[in-house]
């Protein structure tokens, strides 16, 4: 599985070349037609030997970073966020910037020289700088454009007992899974969809599925495990190494009941253990899939990820494992020739 | 079948967004005879068509309601939850829920140590059990519990759940019923998932093309104690929208609207809604736009256990309703 050099790879919000670069390069042998559409979604297609039903099985490439923004004289560089970003862990980070990975620390005063009510205080995007190592805004300006994106500088490693820490989990765990999924052959046409700007308003997907007119679609995601210290058990979203997380309903969707229910049934009769996402916000691109045309059927399968957008994630490697058997089984099951007997309403 | 026999019926049936299979059954029973043709789409709208020679016409109701979803079940049987659609955590205090299998709960809170303090996170669901295996038996996470009311009716005032939007439901039922060859070509859409986003009519208005789309819902009034200005009241007929958060009504579509009101004799009032949007807000957005209006009937107490309309307002929206229909359009 790709998930390493997927992770390490910089892809935010409409600078996703170089993930795409790497997907394309991994599914090009397994698949019948493979192209990069307007937006820049990297779309992948499986003819199968059936008409039915057309799934789009989608993960978005993008991840959250910044953006330069401005040059101080001093050399030091100004960005903004892209993306839903914490400001107060960017502080001492080490960064990546442009598509030559010029190297920098985001910077900020020193404990010494801080006066105590600032000690109190958490930075703002706005007080904070990327420090490249340059005298001048005359040599800023050679390494680095405006517009370059920056995204986090953070190894992948395995860590503990089949854990992973890395960066952009969410949702490079989701290409690396959807990979995976286009080596098997099937019989209905696959649509395998690795999307861009979805984390500032699931914009490849809209253009992607309009493109597609898909029956069903299967969104992978990384998503939220805040079972952590201070939170109650009802509040954890989502928990690590307790199986993929299926979702009921965020800000942007209500998923198709019975896919649901094919899905949890699935999972039980081969033991696979899995998880309802306890929280009914933040957004994905099942929320513009579903809304395509005519309408969608839309689910959302997730491995749940600790510290999301942040520069270091965790994730465990046996959620990865289960949610690539749960989607398998499902792909395997999909019944050939309708959507009208599978998936009507009545 | 009586005016108020529809709202009563369809005001208590269960269907909160994305869950709208038994109220679209209901529906369906009932206007089955009156129907050229009937298609439930991909997302569970229900689209009635009555043929008639002139323009397409897409009118909308909506059949979700707002509900509680269940998010995780404790050892003790404690269920916690998350709305779906706008329900202000103040209002959940001992009010009794239902869920589709019959289910029915009630809800309780945490210890508080302010009124400030009440929010969704504080407040639990309790359906009589004492354990997470019989709570199971009964509730699975992900199941949707909706106010359970009855209807009641106070005179000429109609009080009950859902009146958002089954009224707006019972003026389409009832206008369908008494509907003899329209000058137009109708279809009666009742939406889905119109209270977490005007999702159900977006994908039916880009299925049906239409020429004119006219959604129907209940809109907010300013005329209670120390009410927030707005210039509709109960009981002074049915509103034609000018504009809300979603939309600004089509010219064309409100001088049709006020020319039917004042050929039939009806009363009208005119309605700018500061906050809140309603179907017509996706419906005149699809594809190259499609002219669209709102014919809004007065509601108090909206997104309350008691929502409350005037049986009146509902029936002088039908005869609008009708008026428009009736007239060949260009």
């Amino acid at each position: 599985m790709l998930l390493k050099e997927l992770s390490e790879a910089s892809g935010v919000s409409g600078g996703e070349s170089e993930v795409r670069r790497l997907i394309k390069e991994a599914v090009e042998p397994y698949v019948d037609e493979l192209k990069t559409d307007m937006l820049g979604n990297l779309i992948a297609f499986k003819s199968g030997s059936k008409k039915a039903p057309r799934l789009m099985l989608s993960a978005h490439m993008d991840e959250v970073g910044l953006i330069v923004a401005g040059f101080e004289e001093s050399g030091l560089i100004r960005f903004s966020k892209v993306g839903g970003i914490d400001d107060r862990v960017l502080v001492s980070k080490t960064v990546l910037i442009g598509e030559k990975k010029i190297p920098g620390v985001i910077g900020a005063k020193a404990i010494h020289l801080q006066k105590p009510e600032e000690r109190k205080k958490s930075l703002k995007v706005e007080e904070l700088y990327i420090d490249i190592g340059a005298k001048s805004k005359e040599e800023a300006k050679k390494e680095v454009k405006l517009g370059d994106y920056v995204s986090y500088n953070t190894r992948y490693q395995e860590i503990g007992v089949n854990y992973a820490k890395g960066k952009a989990f969410d949702n490079r765990v989701g290409c690396a899974l959807l990979i995976e999924a286009l080596k098997k052959e099937y019989t209905f046409p696959l649509y395998g969809v690795f999307t861009v700007q979805e984390e500032v308003g699931m914009r490849g997907a809209a253009v992607a599925a309009y493109r597609i007119r898909p029956d069903l679609a299967l969104v992978i995601e990384g998503t939220t495990a805040a079972d952590v210290i201070e939170l109650k058990e009802e509040s954890y979203v989502t928990t690590l190494g307790k199986g993929p997380a299926l979702t009921f309903m965020d800000t942007s969707v209500i998923c198709d009941k019975k896919i649901i229910e094919t899905l949890v049934e699935l999972a039980e009769k081969e033991n696979i253990p899995i998880q309802f996402r306890r929280f009914t916000g933040a957004n994905t691109d099942a929320g513009k899939i579903s809304l395509s045309r005519e309408g969608v059927r839309s689910v959302v399968i997730s491995v749940p990820c600790r510290y999301i957008h942040n520069p270091v994630n965790i994730l465990s490697l046996e959620d990865v494992k289960n949610t690539l058997k749960l989607i398998e089984l499902f792909l395997d099951k999909l019944p050939e020739g309708g959507k009208k007997q599978a998936y009507a309403n009545d | 079948m009586l005016m108020i026999d529809i709202i009563k019926k369809l005001t208590e049936a269960y269907g909160p967004s994305g869950r709208e299979e038994g109220i679209r059954d209901t529906i369906k029973k009932m206007i089955e005879s009156y129907a050229d043709e009937i298609i439930v789409d991909t997302l569970g709208n229900l689209i009635v068509r009555k043929k008639g020679p002139g323009k397409k016409i897409m009118l909308a109701a909506h059949m979700d309601e707002v509900g509680l979803i269940v998010t995780f079940i404790d050892e003790n049987g404690f269920l916690r939850f998350s709305n779906v659609g706008g329900v202000s955590p103040h209002l959940l205090l001992g009010e009794r829920v239902i869920f589709q299998n019959g289910a029915v709960g009630t809800i309780g809170c945490e210890k508080l140590e302010s009124m400030k303090d009440l929010k969704f996170s504080k407040l639990y669901l309790d359906i009589g059990v004492s354990k997470e295996e019989e709570a199971r038996e009964k509730v699975n996470i992900g199941d949707v519990a909706v106010y359970y009311r009855n209807c009641e009716t106070l005179g000429s005032r109609i009080l009950g759940k859902s009146l958002d939007d089954r009224i707006g439901c019972s003026v389409l039922v009832q206008t369908l019923m008494e509907l003899n060859e329209p000058a137009n070509d109708v279809y009666f859409v009742f939406t889905v998932q119109e209270e977490v986003g005007v999702r159900g009519a977006r994908t039916a208005a880009y299925r049906l093309k239409p020429h004119y789309g006219l959604a129907v819902d209940v809109t907010r009034t300013g005329d209670t104690p120390e009410s927030e200005t707005m210039a509709v009241s109960l009981g002074k007929g049915p509103a034609i929208k000018i504009k809300d958060t979603l939309i600004i009504s089509h010219p064309a579509v409100k001088k049709i609207m006020k020319e039917a009101a004042e050929k039939e004799g009806i009363p009208y009032q005119l309605e700018v809604l500061e906050r809140g949007g309603t179907d017509s807000g996706a419906i005149h957005l699809s594809r190259e736009g499609v002219p669209s209006g709102v014919m809004s009937i007065p509601c108090r107490y909206i997104h309350t256990p008691s929502e409350m309309a005037d049986l009146e307002d509902i029936k002088n929206g039908v005869k609008l309703l009708k008026g428009i229909l009736n007239q060949p359009l260009s």
